[in-house]
């Protein structure tokens, strides 16, 4: 069925209908804007149309196109995909160009190429309904506008609300479009119509801004423009502090805007396609598109779940009320549940509503929430010390310290208040789940629910699966996830599950390094050049020594294997235990931390660990932080703590802040190239040790070529 | 051939702002005054001179459109001599003299007019725009960030405190302040006078003779949002990832002053000087320029020297005096460690955090100190050098005849 629509008045007003359901943030599909380009022609060609009414009506959407999606992965040349964006800029510079007046009603998600069409209209109104919105995400994904939109919005609007709109990528509603000159009017969906009828009756022509003699870019462009430094010069510095050297898409996107409106429209088209067509050739634009839709997939809930699962949570009993407890209290509340906070005594359960108050407060200042919100949110939180109080309960999160012993006991006295069909989750981050599910009652319904901290904030959910643990009870806890507003990842039992393992490789590379003599500074900075949100020593004191070493202690006494007792760091985090470094919270570690100023490098560190003096260069510090990290997760596939490909890559990105450049840790893999990757670790073995040796499996992989992704392939 | 200096002029530096001394004077009536002021002392033919060679360092606006030429019409040279206009950034005036002693020693003139401008008070710095700052793939690929934080990079690589560089900009005053008390810049400095003839400047305006280890200590750190709010600090580190952080120590107080000024030097050969009876004072033994690395920027002064040096056969010892200029402390700090040269023989009569840098014209000013010097203390051999943005720096070695 076709999608466009064209249909002639007595008037002479062609009325043009596009239906875009296609649910990605570029709607219009090759296929829709091919029967565009022909409508255009007819337009065009039909001396009885006077002018164009477009009713644009676009699906919400938030995944990367396939089209684009599987062109850059299977690799295209620069100037192929120049080709693509040339000819969809010519559709729409022809429209413009007809000389007919062209009028636009905006409906839905007018987002990327919908946005594109829009702007080639001379006249634009838009639904003021909450549903209707606007904006550019090709930067959310690696890409940039290829339509003529770094081209027409600055234009229009002005050089510097153009990029920030452009940079951001955020969608904006009908209020704020009007208010930047986006649209001409906005109104009802009667009134839209309306309006549009108006303004064609009213223009026998339709000219662009920028096709009329004397035009100039409202506010300037180029470097004399009054914002160039702010805009251009801190702008790639800001770049450089935010993605590195790691995406390519921003900068094009910048050098777009920059390098177009200095020069006259048609060459400002040309320079976007050709950036375009450079950064679709870059392997690393592919990844990007498929780590964006492996994540809106994974947010909007991709395994099936049985509807029977899907009932409310009313009401949660939350045991112990410390910062992850207050975490998930707060959390819960706001996703109108009510909570019952326990802690052993009833002032430590006060403390963590206290904390959660502060929170909101804090969320306030930065998100403002109406106070009634936030006192509502605090009205469902009741802090107890009695276990009697969740009664009634049908779930229980236990999120106290991470010991055996307490874990069972406040298990075991929660599980009796509540009825057999109560979900029970521990928070726990390290203790397997199928041992603790050992001294409840009904470990079928047992499960892990592993937050991360600040749980307001983060948003994934790793969803441990014990031996025990029913299909129904997953069910329960991907429901629960959905309801929380949470990205959740299934992984199955075992020590430390998946994300604290690769977290732990990633930490413990950094003590290994120091150990190998390399400067501190340069061990950090390599691994925030590569994306990583702060780098391996820094994590190491949140975590804290004393943590690291008690996890350690306690693998050995348990008799696991050498991949748990991670003895490639324990020389160096005993070290720091006998200099009493034991953390952040012990008062330092690897940093010190002044108050009221910012963290250093304890300046000891450099005695207690000789430097060498021949440096490594920071790209192969980078390789080793990421390669170590993918390392862990492809043996986490290998034993099968991992059973889908897609949760470890978006596990890592939004748990542990693997770069999102990568695609995530196994992406990473299928990036550098099985081969490559498995021989690099090899020769990394013999350089560094035996915790980088690949395993037989994966060699074998390797060989034979398989990919943990498959390849997209255009629908 | 040799090319020799006859004379050299400058104009006291002003406060770069709109209270300052020379900011009613236009860039073109400071260059000319320094021009006219050749002539008179010299009883100068000008129709002799065969080009006058103006740096500038932003040349937008009143400052645009060849200053060189325009500011000769203005002083009323001959119609015969041309003009031309050349960025070097900072170091443009000292290329303005290499460039017209080239001239000289290759023969394909008698004698030039060299100098630079800069009124920093009128036209302001950046405002000339350019790809290096603005287009972002330039500012990317280059890795560019603002000279403070290349500053601040030096005195984070070489460790020098905030206290190391407020002593070395305490010097400077106290050694401006000591030039000026007994006279010696006096023979240069050509008071500005304004369309009706009243002298509006007289003396250098940006020096603080009195201020205190204690004042320069109150200062705030110059470039500390530029670092750490705009992103620059996260470029630096780009560069030089085994920097922990950015010490930022440079303030208004142990920086290069914003001022107005400009300067002119006369470049001729030996028939030029029996032509006109003037006497040669000084020959301009060797120049070049280099390029160094563009983030840090302001590193190149020393490896500039070395290699000047190595190419007239000299040593470091056989220079007697130095003159570097004081972008930044942690640019003359690192210049002297590197030089393995001590601050008794560099600016002995103080730099540009004392006196101010009215950047076009700086170059011809320090050459014209040092060359007062040698004489006042009947030595022989300077050599003058500054670092200019973009990781360029230039150096000239003169030598008394």
């Amino acid at each position: 069925m076709s999608s466009i629509e064209l249909n002639v008045d007595s008037n002479g007003l062609a009325v043009l209908a596009i239906q875009a359901s296609e649910q990605t943030l570029q709607p219009l599909t090759r296929a829709v804007r091919a029967e565009l380009a022909a409508a255009i022609q007819r337009i065009g060609n039909d001396a009885d149309i006077k002018g164009v009414l477009i009713q644009l009506t676009a699906a919400a959407a938030t995944q990367p196109p396939d089209e684009l999606l599987s062109l850059a992965e299977r690799g295209i040349s620069a100037v192929a995909a120049r080709d693509i964006a040339r000819e969809w800029q010519r559709t729409l510079r022809q429209l413009e160009t007809l000389g007919k007046p062209v009028a636009a009603v905006l409906n839905g998600s007018v987002l990327g190429g919908a946005l594109d069409l829009a702007l080639a209209c001379h006249w634009r109104v838009m639904h003021n309904d909450a549903g209707t919105v606007l904006g550019f995400p090709e930067i959310q994904m690696g890409l940039l506008p290829w339509g003529g939109g770094t081209q027409r919005l600055p234009r229009l609007i002005g050089v510097k609300a153009a990029l920030a709109l452009l940079s951001k990528g955020k969608p904006i509603n009908a209020a704020e479009a009007s208010r930047l000159g986006i649209v001409n009017g906005v109104g009802t969906a009667d009134e839209t119509i309306d309006h549009a009828r108006a303004w064609l009756a009213t223009h026998a022509e339709g000219v662009q801004p920028w096709d009329r003699k004397g035009f100039r870019v409202p506010g300037g462009a180029g470097p004399l423009a009054e914002f160039a430094n702010e805009t251009f010069m801190i702008g790639a510095a800001q770049l450089r502090k935010q993605v590195n050297e790691n995406q390519p898409a921003p900068l094009a996107l910048m050098s777009c805007v920059y390098e177009g409106t200095i020069a006259g429209f048609d060459a400002g088209l040309a320079i976007e396609s050709n950036y375009f067509g450079k950064l679709m050739s870059e392997p690393v634009t592919g990844v990007l598109m498929r780590a964006t839709r492996n994540i809106a997939r994974a947010k909007a809930g991709r395994r099936p779940v049985d509807p029977k699962a899907s009932a409310p949570v009313k009401k949660i009993g939350v045991l112990g009320a410390g910062m992850m407890g207050a975490g998930i209290a707060h959390i819960a509340a706001a996703a109108q549940m009510r909570v019952v906070l326990l802690d052993v005594t009833q002032s430590a359960a006060d403390a963590g509503k206290a904390r959660i108050a502060n929170s909101l407060a804090q969320q306030g200042r930065n998100v403002p929430i109406a106070p009634e919100q936030a006192a509502a949110v605090l009205d469902r939180i009741q802090p107890t010390d009695g276990y009697e109080r969740l009664d009634g309960c049908d779930l229980i999160v236990e999120a106290v310290f991470e010991d055996r012993q307490l874990k069972s006991q406040v298990l075991q006295r929660a599980e009796a208040r509540v009825s057999d069909a109560a979900l029970v989750a521990s928070n726990t981050s390290t203790l397997p789940i199928s041992g603790l599910a050992q001294t409840v009652r009904r470990p079928a319904n047992f499960i892990g629910l592993h937050f991360f901290s600040p749980v307001e904030k983060m948003p994934l959910l790793e969803i441990i699966r014990g031996r025990d643990t029913s299909q129904a009870t997953l069910d329960r806890a991907l429901a629960l996830a959905a309801m929380l507003g949470k990205t959740p990842i299934v992984v199955n039992d075992a020590p430390g599950f998946f994300t604290t393992r690769v977290f732990s490789a990633f930490i413990d590379e950094g003590a290994c390094m120091l150990a190998e003599g390399i400067e501190p500074a340069l061990i950090e900075n390599a691994a925030k050049q590569a994306g990583m949100p702060v780098g391996p020593l820094a994590q190491f004191d949140e975590v804290s020594q004393e943590l690291s070493w008690r996890i350690i202690r306690q693998a050995l006494a348990d008799g696991l294997d050498a991949r748990f007792t991670r003895q490639a760091a324990a020389g160096v985090i005993q070290k720091m235990m006998e200099l009493n470094r034991r953390g952040r919270r012990a008062g330092g570690g690897f940093y010190e931390y002044p108050q009221g100023a910012k963290k250093f490098l304890w300046p000891a560190l450099r005695e207690h660990f000789a430097t060498q003096a021949r440096q490594p260069g920071v790209a192969e510090l980078q390789s080793r932080l990421l390669t170590i990290q993918a390392l862990e997760a492809a043996r986490c596939v290998e034993e099968g703590v991992i059973e889908d490909v897609q949760d470890a890559d978006v596990g890592s990105i939004l748990g542990i802040g693997f770069p999102r450049w990568t695609g995530g840790v196994l992406s990473y893999i299928d990036f550098i190239g099985a081969q490559r990757f498995v021989e690099r670790c090899s020769q990394f073995a013999l350089r560094f040790g035996p915790r980088y040796q690949p395993s037989a499996w994966l060699r074998a992989r390797a060989a034979a070529g398989e990919s943990f992704h498959p390849r997209v392939q255009a629908s | 051939m040799d090319a020799f200096i006859f004379d050299h002029v400058r104009t006291p530096r002003g406060k770069g702002r709109s209270d300052g001394g020379l900011h009613q004077i236009t860039p073109t009536q400071l260059a000319a005054q320094t021009l006219m002021a050749l002539r008179e002392r010299s009883h100068l033919d000008t129709a002799l001179i065969e080009d006058v060679i103006l740096g500038c360092v932003s040349p937008i606006g009143e400052q645009g459109a060849n200053l060189g030429r325009i500011a000769a019409m203005a002083a009323r040279y001959s119609e015969s001599v041309p003009g031309q206009q050349l960025n070097r950034f900072c170091a443009s005036a000292l290329e303005a003299v290499n460039l017209g002693a080239a001239l000289v020693k290759s023969a394909e003139a008698q004698a030039v007019v060299a100098g630079g401008v800069e009124s920093m008070s009128r036209v302001a710095l950046g405002s000339d725009g350019g790809a290096w700052y603005c287009d972002p793939q330039v500012t990317w690929n280059s890795y560019y960030a603002p000279q403070g934080v290349g500053a601040d990079l030096i005195a984070t690589l070489d460790g020098y405190s905030r206290e190391d560089v407020d002593s070395f900009a305490l010097e400077s005053q106290r050694r401006a302040a000591h030039a000026w008390e007994q006279g010696y810049f006096d023979r240069s400095v050509v008071p500005v006078r304004d369309v009706i003839g009243e002298v509006v400047l007289a003396r250098d305006e940006h020096l603080r003779p009195r201020t205190t280890m204690a004042d320069l200590a109150k200062l705030k750190a110059a470039f500390v949002t530029h670092g750490e709010t705009f992103g620059f600090d996260a470029v630096a580190l780009a560069r030089y990832p085994h920097v922990e952080a950015v010490n930022h120590v440079h303030t208004g107080g142990n920086s290069s002053g914003i001022v107005d000024g400009a300067a002119a030097v006369l470049i001729g050969n030996e028939a030029f000087g029996k032509a006109t009876g003037l006497k040669p004072r000084a020959r301009i033994k060797g120049f070049c320029s280099i390029g160094s690395e563009p983030t840090i920027m302001l590193t190149g002064p020393a490896p500039c020297s070395q290699r000047l040096l190595r190419k007239l056969g000299m040593n470091a010892t056989d220079i007697d005096l130095y003159e570097i200029n004081e972008a930044f402390a942690a640019v003359a700090l690192r210049f002297m460690r590197e030089m393995q040269i001590d601050h008794e023989r560099t600016n002995v009569n103080g730099g540009a955090i004392a006196l101010g840098h009215p950047l076009g014209a700086t170059g011809a000013m320090i050459l014209g100190t040092v060359l007062d010097e040698l004489e006042r203390r009947d030595l022989s051999t300077g050599l003058v050098t500054l670092c200019a943005a973009a990781g360029m720096a230039t150096a000239t070695v003169i030598e008394r005849v």
